[in-house]
């Protein structure tokens, strides 16, 4: 297992992880995408840090502040779903477009 | 009491407006017959207040030329627009003579015509609309004769002009009345453009609208100044005369401005009785005659007053000889009697060298009043009575008429007076009124004009009494059933006769009385005896011609006649296609030649430029609205498209 295998790895997760969030309706599921690409970051840091780094210990310490972030927001961000879901009693993003212009 | 008289003249108007507001406003929804009586009772009330006035005016300011040497009198006046420090215009009551006689013939016209009008109009729909509105036309007609000011005058003369308009159009679901209506308002109104050009002309230099002002001999010296306009020169005398007359032009209806007063023969009958034969066609002349010390200093504008008038009185006597609608034949010597009125204020003019005094003859002006106040009355009867024969045949055609003298007796013998009268037949008032116009000119050396007026004479006196013939006399030329004669209709027609028969009486008063004080009292002009023989044979003879083509009512000899100069005939019996000259000048010269390039220009060229304009501004409106369409994962793929061009651009 070498860096190039991580990376292109967290290459695809991020990839995978856009495409869902350009192409998912649901709005829990553009939430799950967002997970993926930053799961894939996540990789990204732990595999340059393995590999690489003079001092492993910053490296492998970013994936967990990354961890705790994306559970707070991830908590935010289902409240305002729940709540969106009470208004409007459905998640489908392509009927969400107050914000147009 | 003549004071408290002069002092309260405003109700002479007041009362007609009272009935126009509230017949208008109320009462011709709650009742006809209410707003009809409430009509009359009004109209009656400013008669009775004309006549007073009028005798006190007559026991105060004309019995006493001392204290009143200018027979003129401002009884009520107050500032109304304060233009400037120095120039106000007033409202204000101005009687005079002319004012006097007019608001006499008015009043009494007036309420006669509302007393007819109750039978003629008897089960119309627009019954109390009709009383709201003939009241409002008598409102703005008297407030345009004792108009104190031009201004003023201007005011009431488009009021006129409007309540024209609206009873020209009463029948409005006809488009031929509808249609005349519009060409009546609109002709009127071109020559009214000029009227008002020649107001703003003469209150900037003079800085004054009274007439007192304006009839100085100092504003004829003031305003006698030339100009140069490009290679012309321009006297600001005449411009403005003529400037203002023009707006009597058209109200008075003299070629090539008279298309209007024969169609406006779609209105009701009895508003072409007082309307369009009585009152305000001899608007035109009044302005002259209320102008005429200032028009008299311009010789360019007497003259052309003098060819107006003496060529439209002879241009419509002759379409009148061919004419076969009741009331366009009426129309037409309408025309042909105010041009007698015009000229003969033209003829005021002494062209004889060796005359001495002003250069004016006073008998042309007072000839003219005194042919207003005499045709006013027979002219208004002939279209009442013609009125009244509508009403009865339900037709307009007189060569379907026939034999009525049996079945309408009482209108028979008053049209009768007044066929004589316009034929001027002694003794009948237009014998003597005619009499003095003619003598006027022949006073004052203009021997073409008074062959035109002689010659007219006898050419009216030949159509009215076609006219007469042909609905009166012989055997009926179509079913006629269920003639009568109504009493609401009948009586003012009688009571007419009157004037009509007596109002020759009067000639002395007018020759010395209704005159200017200006013009002053040319004694050794000659009075030739012949001239009232020779104008009786003149009328004498047109009516024997009548008899012969139409005696016993009947039409073989004229049609063999007509046969005879069928081509001549067809050109005067279409108007010698003036109408038709309108329609080609506006329709092809004006709308196709000049109006629709203009349109096209101002459809494709400039709203296309600015139009241009407003569809690229929304183009780029568009792109940029379809950039923002609230979809946050369209922003999200934008944003990943630029940021990874961004990559490979920045290598």
């Amino acid at each position: 297992m070498t860096l190039s295998h991580c990376v292109i790895l967290s290459l695809i997760l991020c990839a995978i992880g856009v495409y869902g969030v350009l192409t998912r309706r649901n709005l829990i599921g553009i939430l799950l995408s967002v997970e993926v690409i930053l799961n894939g970051a996540n990789i990204n840091f732990a595999a340059f840090a393995h590999f690489r780094a003079v001092d492993s210990v910053a490296g492998a310490i970013f994936p967990i502040f990354v961890m705790a972030v994306s559970a707070c927001e991830m908590a935010v961000a289902l409240a305002i779903i729940i709540s969106m879901y009470r208004r409007k009693r459905r998640l489908d993003v392509y009927n969400l477009e107050e914000l147009h212009g | 009491m003549a004071d408290w008289l002069f002092t309260h003249s405003y109700l002479i108007l007041a009362f007609p407006l009272l009935s126009f507001l509230v017949i208008g406003l109320f009462l011709q929804r709650v009742s006809p017959e209410k707003s009809a009586r409430f009509a009359l009772g009004t109209a009656f009330f400013s008669m009775l207040f004309g006549v007073a006035v009028s005798g006190a005016y007559y026991v105060k300011v004309l019995a006493q030329p001392l204290l009143y040497p200018e027979r003129t009198l401002i009884c009520f006046d107050v500032a109304w627009l304060n233009f400037t420090p120095i120039l106000t215009a007033n409202m204000g009551i101005y009687l005079d003579p002319i004012s006097v006689m007019m608001i006499l013939v008015i009043t009494i016209i007036s309420f006669l015509v509302t007393c007819y009008s109750i039978g003629y109009m008897k089960g119309d729909s627009g019954f109390g609309r009709f009383f709201a509105l003939l009241s409002l036309f008598s409102f703005s007609m008297l407030g345009l004769v004792v108009s104190s000011n031009i201004l003023q005058m201007f005011v009431f003369w488009e009021l006129v002009g409007v309540s024209s308009y609206t009873l020209i159009g009463f029948w409005y679901e006809k488009p031929s009345a509808v249609a005349a209506a519009k060409k009546a308002f609109i002709i009127t109104r071109f020559a009214d453009a000029f009227f008002l050009l020649g107001i703003l002309a003469v209150s900037f230099y003079v800085g004054s609208f009274d007439f007192q002002k304006l009839n100085s001999i100092e504003t004829a010296a003031l305003l006698n100044q030339s100009f140069q306009f490009g290679s012309f020169t321009i006297n600001l005398l005449t411009l403005s005369t003529l400037l203002i007359f023009a707006g009597g032009w058209g109200k008075s209806a003299m070629f090539p401005l008279h298309v209007w007063l024969p169609d406006a023969m779609e209105g009701p009958t009895p508003v072409s009785s007082i309307i369009h034969s009585a009152t305000m066609v001899v608007a035109g002349v009044y302005l002259t005659a209320r102008m005429f010390p200032l028009f008299s200093q311009s010789l360019t504008t007497l003259w052309l007053i003098q060819c107006v008038g003496a060529f439209t009185a002879l241009f419509a006597a002759v379409i009148a000889v061919t004419q076969r609608d009741i009331k366009r034949i009426l129309a037409f010597s309408t025309l042909s009697q105010l041009g007698y009125m015009l000229f003969s204020l033209g003829a005021a003019q002494v062209i004889y060298p060796d005359v001495p005094g002003s250069g004016l003859n006073p008998l042309a002006y007072s000839a003219s009043m005194y042919h207003v106040f005499t045709h006013a009355f027979f002219k208004c009867m002939l279209f009442l009575g013609a009125g009244a024969i509508i009403h009865a045949v339900h037709d307009n055609d007189i060569l379907a008429m026939g034999g009525l003298k049996a079945l309408m007796p009482k209108t028979y013998w008053s049209l009768l007076t007044a066929c004589l009268a316009i034929g001027g037949i002694f003794p009948f008032s237009g014998f003597w009124s005619k009499d003095a116009i003619l003598l006027a000119s022949l006073q004052s050396g203009h021997y073409f004009t008074f062959m035109v007026g002689l010659f007219t004479g006898g050419l009216t006196a030949f159509y009215m009494f076609r006219f007469f013939f042909l609905i009166f006399h012989g055997k009926a030329r179509s079913d006629l059933h269920n003639v009568h004669e109504d009493p609401w209709m009948t009586v003012p027609i009688m009571l007419l006769t009157i004037p009509t028969i007596g109002a020759g009486l009067l000639e002395q008063f007018f020759v010395s009385q209704v005159t200017l004080p200006g013009l002053q009292e040319i004694s050794n002009f000659s009075h030739p005896s012949w001239l009232p023989v020779l104008a009786s044979l003149t009328g004498l003879t047109g009516i024997s011609l009548a008899w012969f083509f139409y005696g016993k009512g009947r039409l073989e000899k004229a049609e063999s006649f007509k046969r005879d100069f069928r081509s001549l005939y067809n050109v005067v019996y279409n108007k010698f296609y003036i109408d038709e000259v309108y329609l080609f000048i506006t329709r092809k010269i004006i709308f196709a030649g000049i109006g629709s390039p203009v349109k096209w220009i101002d459809r494709h060229i400039v709203d296309g430029a600015m139009n241009l304009c407003g569809e690229i501004l929304q183009l780029g409106g568009r792109l940029v609205r379809f950039l923002q369409n609230g979809q946050l994962q369209f922003y999200l793929g934008i944003t990943i498209i630029g940021f990874v061009s961004l990559l490979f651009l920045g290598k």
